[in-house]
């Protein structure tokens, strides 16, 4: 079996329900599953938290779908807190009323994470499919009047990356520690709006220029990440830092993972934490085991020319899977898989005419939702 | 880009330092990140208070390592944080 450090990261995906439909939304297409409603109980997650602490895991994110649909937000922060977690909570903002805000201070929540999806109201409404741009503007202000330290997300693609510039300085005027600007990476329900969302190379360039100039005259006061779409790259990423190296991710459900979407790949089976500890599935789980290390590789991965091996771990799995069909072949994405005339193809058929966007679905948000 | 020189440094909001029983070390830990310290960032780091100046700091420092003269390296660790905004000064 292949040996593996302790985790540092927790994603804990409360509920997949979420009051916005954005397109390129990361989790998994079937989220309406009838198994993703059986959500874990209150006492379900605490005791995931104190066993991820006891695992050597010190960042927490409390995300979804949107986390704030569990009325136990709070209490799971708490709980969070007692364990020594550093805590995240990922938000639409929709939610973040001034009464919750000020319990999750209290609960000792330590960073608000805030996602827009443009500066422009109206685009950011279009692409959430529906009205919640002021709102998100409200809580990313309340978050700062109450302290907390702000990280402002944004999923970038064809049409809010001209906006580049005014999306930075929106976070600026929002007095963000952070800005996210992520651009869409092709999973969950990105892969079928992939002819929608694809930027072109030229607003590519346009976006990294403009960020390194923001980065020079803001410098440390605001960080500004900016992450390139794997279909404008040549060499894969290590995605989530590697397979099972750094990353537990807990589905609603309690399925434990390695990755948002690993859920697609066929004849993989995912402990839970119902019936198993934290530990026992992050050591020897199939699942967590099944890409670790270099054994699994294929060539000429196993043997990298470039000796990446250890670096990118091999890239995307998912990514493999969904575009050669073989979750064990190359990441199409390298340079040397045979299948990157698919990566290719892709970005330069970039089609600047408006493609209609596949909404992200689900049941609406119920009035009562946590349980 | 240059940081301006810190005098009465602290950790902002959000940021905090930690003991990490199970790699048994501290951590600083922040939004989306941690990092590992070496004892003698940890004994810097938690006389950052926003109430001691960094010469203070350096004093204390001293002190405790025989007279031994520390403040350069101090000054030099103080800034490398601030430049990641992991310190800032309380005075400011």
């Amino acid at each position: 079996m292949p040996t593996a450090d302790h985790p540092l990261l927790l994603i804990a995906e409360l509920s997949y329900k979420c009051p916005l439909h954005c397109p390129y939304c990361s989790n998994p297409v079937g989220i309406a599953a009838e198994k993703y409603r059986d959500e874990l109980s209150t006492e379900d997650w605490s005791r995931v938290f104190r066993q991820a602490a006891d695992l050597g895991v010190l960042q927490l994110a409390l995300t979804g779908g949107e986390p704030l649909v569990r009325k136990d937000a709070e209490e799971l922060c708490r709980v969070s807190t007692e364990s020594g977690l550093y805590s995240t909570l990922v938000t639409a903002g929709t939610p973040f009323t001034r009464k919750r805000a000020l319990a999750l201070k209290e609960a000792g929540l330590d960073h608000v994470q805030v996602s827009i999806q443009d500066s422009d109201p109206v685009s950011s409404d279009l692409i959430a499919g529906t009205k919640s741009f002021s709102k998100k503007i409200e809580a990313a202000h309340l978050a700062r009047e109450l302290g907390f330290p702000l990280t402002i997300n944004v999923v970038l693609h064809r049409r809010n990356l001209d906006r580049i510039e005014e999306i930075i300085a929106l976070a600026e005027s929002l007095d963000a520690r952070r800005v996210e600007l992520a651009n869409t990476q092709y999973q969950g329900w990105a892969l079928p709006n992939r002819d929608a969302l694809m930027p072109t190379r030229a607003q590519l360039e346009h976006g990294e220029a403009v960020v390194i100039a923001a980065r020079e005259r803001i410098g440390p006061k605001m960080e500004i990440l900016w992450v390139l779409p794997d279909y404008y790259e040549e060499l894969p990423k290590p995605c989530m830092g590697g397979w099972g190296r750094e990353a537990i991710l807990v589905a609603p459900n309690g399925d434990v993972l390695p990755c948002q979407s690993a859920s697609i790949i066929p004849g993989l089976e995912f402990d839970n934490v119902r019936d198993k500890s934290l530990e026992e599935i992050w050591f020897e789980s199939e699942a967590f085991n099944r890409f670790r290390g270099t054994d699994w590789m294929p060539e000429p991965c196993k043997s990298c020319p470039l000796d990446r091996q250890h670096a990118d771990f091999g890239g995307c799995r998912c990514q493999a899977l969904q575009l050669s069909g073989d979750a064990y072949a190359v990441d199409p994405v390298c340079q040397f898989s045979a299948d990157h005339s698919i990566i290719v193809e892709a970005r330069e058929r970039v089609n600047p005419d408006e493609v209609e966007y596949i909404y992200r679905q689900h049941d609406p948000v119920p009035a009562s939702a946590g349980r | 880009m240059t940081v301006a020189t810190i005098s009465t440094p602290k950790l902002p909001e959000g940021v905090r330092l930690r003991f990490d029983k199970v790699r048994d070390r501290h951590v600083l830990l922040y939004p989306e990140g941690a990092i590992a310290l070496n004892p003698t960032a940890v004994s810097v780091l938690e006389l950052c208070d926003g109430v001691r100046t960094i010469d203070e700091i350096a004093a204390e420092l001293s002190a405790k390592y025989n007279g031994a003269d520390v403040r350069s390296d101090v000054e030099n660790l103080v800034d490398a944080i601030a430049a990641r905004g992991l310190i800032v000064d309380a005075d400011s």
